[in-house]
């Protein structure tokens, strides 16, 4: 079933992508056809079948809790497109 | 001293011990190459000659002083997607831009304390995202065996560097066929290693039960020489396993008799090159010459492999991607107060249309009311896919398959169809989901353009895909042809 306008812009908005109309058209078709080669999974009987999250194999993986050096602060805000002394700067979170 | 640049690791190792060569005329030796074509191939997105020549003056006194090992002094292209230290890395997208790592990734990390030469980075599909690296946010790459046709991708930049000799070797990333695929259709040799394997510390993410670094080189030798150097558990990837360190050259030279070949008839599919056919079939009944025994067998779970893929690739990487929010590094929008407004903004223009997509298609697969529909069933048949490798594997010891179901495509062909682009991936995309090692060697040419042949293994298992590898290449000469260029 093809994807209706209002349901790509409503994953464009959990997705926080900002689409011209021409894009919400194109996508919508796009994602549709997509979705289309995605039935065949429905041949597929999976009852009780457990699912596979990683194919690694590797359950919890602990370490030692031990204190160890991290990124300079310095160095974790030389890529920041805003900063304001040792901080990130934002947007207002919290409108009044 | 005449085209260096072509010398395989192995070969320049040699010169370069014995003194016969300096790193700096090897490297001075791929700059030339690289000023020569660069323009027409386009494989890489920065070049740092200047790091590269201080490298290779560090590497020469390393060599000087009896230290190093075998990648010392020898010049690499890293692919886009891992960070280095100061050095620009864009992973092809406009969102990272000006994005400047303040680490380096593991595997770079590594291959330095070797004494590697990094000649620049390389051109990729934005974010790993695409099979013929259009997707780059800043140019495409062009095959070097027809330059209107793609390399392949995403590691497009890593395997049309190597096959153009523009470098020795290159490091590429492997989600669902992205080093293997452009090696096969740029003629050079390719390996995904089992998950796991390589740490993924700075590589960027994104679908993290997938992604895994794996080298190109022109050779299976200098594949299993690179492996030898970036293998190993890192505590930095929890998801890296501990094992004890293999010496995956060890093994190469032995003979492959006895060794139980499958050939599982799903990866023979409709619409497949007939030249491809033909060269897998020519190359099966070399392996059969060489000793090894080749059965039929089946895996009918492929069919669900492209779907399991496009959902779970694309969930994991719209949960990777949330990250790019202009707020810690990275492209930001800037002229609004509003919060998400500008979240909004900034994706828009930071993204391209493809990642766009899978973004998009990830969410939906996990949004709430979808999520048992697409999701938790790609992760059931995920399962599903996985029995079936395991079954076979316990009637043989590696498979035999079409790397590529086609030869490179021209530029533009594709790209504007994403179905039939994710269909290109169809033969490698199982292997990453069953986290198996993949490798593909050159096996002949259609229409004058490379094929490759793709081997699998049970996991852990590169040293028979090494030794296979190897075998058929010495048997073959495919791996020696060079691109017109």
């Amino acid at each position: 079933m093809p994807l209706e306008r209002s349901q790509v812009k409503h994953i464009a908005s959990l997705a926080r992508i900002g689409l011209t109309e021409d894009e919400v058209q194109l996508f919508g078709e796009q994602l549709s056809q997509i979705l289309e080669q995605f039935e065949v999974l429905n041949e597929l009987d999976t009852t009780g079948v457990t699912p596979t999250g990683h194919a690694g194999g590797l359950q919890s993986v602990m370490r030692e809790d031990l204190a160890q050096d991290s990124l300079d602060s310095e160095d974790v805000l030389k890529n920041a497109p805003r900063r304001e002394g040792e901080f990130f700067r934002v947007n207002a979170v919290l409108e009044e | 001293m005449a085209e260096l640049n072509w010398l395989s690791i192995q070969e320049a190792h040699a010169q370069l011990t014995s003194r016969q060569i300096s790193s700096v005329e090897l490297t001075q030796a791929c700059l030339d190459r690289i000023e020569a074509i660069e323009d027409q191939v386009q494989s890489f997105l920065t070049l740092t000659p200047d790091i590269a020549l201080a490298q290779a003056e560090k590497a020469d006194r390393m060599l000087a002083a009896g230290e190093g090992g075998p990648l010392t002094g020898v010049p690499v292209q890293i692919k886009d997607v891992m960070c280095t230290e100061g050095v620009l890395t864009t992973c092809a997208s406009r969102m990272l831009e000006n994005f400047v790592p303040v680490y380096n990734a593991t595997v770079v990390e590594k291959l330095m304390g070797q004494g590697a030469v990094m000649l620049g980075k390389g051109n990729m599909d934005e974010f790993a995202m695409g099979s013929s690296c259009e997707n780059s946010a800043f140019h495409p790459t062009r095959n070097p065996w027809d330059l209107d046709r793609v390399p392949g991708g995403s590691s497009g930049g890593a395997a049309a560097s190597v096959a153009s000799g523009e470098t020795i070797y290159a490091l590429g990333s492997d989600t669902g066929g992205s080093v293997r695929q452009p090696a096969a259709l740029c003629g050079v040799v390719g390996l995904k290693p089992t998950y796991g394997l390589v740490s993924r510390y700075g590589l960027i993410a994104f679908a993290s039960s997938l992604d895994q670094i794996g080298p190109v080189g022109r050779t299976v030798a200098d594949c299993a020489l690179v492996l030898n150097a970036i293998a190993g558990h890192d505590p930095r990837d929890a998801t890296s396993v501990a094992q004890e360190p293999k010496d995956y050259s060890a093994s190469l030279g032995q003979d492959i008799k006895g060794l139980r070949l499958g050939v599982p008839e799903e990866y023979f599919v409709d619409g497949m090159d007939p030249g491809t056919r033909k060269a897998v079939e020519e190359a099966l009944a070399t392996l059969e010459g060489l000793g090894a025994s080749v059965r039929p067998v089946s895996l009918p779970t492929t069919r669900y492999a492209l779907a399991c893929y496009y959902i779970i690739a694309p969930s994991e990487c719209s949960a990777n991607l949330a990250r790019y929010d202009g707020v810690k590094y990275g492209y930001s929008y800037q002229d609004t107060d509003d919060l998400w407004e500008a979240m909004e903004k900034t994706r828009e223009y930071g993204f391209g249309p493809e990642v766009t997509r899978r973004v998009m298609l990830g969410t939906y697969a996990l949004s709430s009311g979808y999520y048992d529909a697409y999701y938790l069933k790609a992760q059931q048949a995920r399962t599903l896919i996985r029995q079936d490798f395991d079954r076979v594997f316990q009637e043989v010891d590696a498979l035999v398959t079409p790397t590529s179901p086609v030869t490179a495509f021209k530029i533009g062909e594709k790209i504007g169809d994403p179905v039939q682009m994710y269909l290109i991936d169809v033969c490698t995309l199982p292997v990453n989901i069953a986290g198996l090692p993949g490798l593909s060697v050159p096996c002949g040419f259609s229409e004058g353009l490379p094929v490759g042949m793709q081997l699998i293994g049970p996991h852990f298992s590169e040293e028979t895909l090494l030794r296979t590898a190897h075998a058929y290449e010495a048997a073959t000469q495919w791996s020696d042809a060079r691109p017109p260029l």
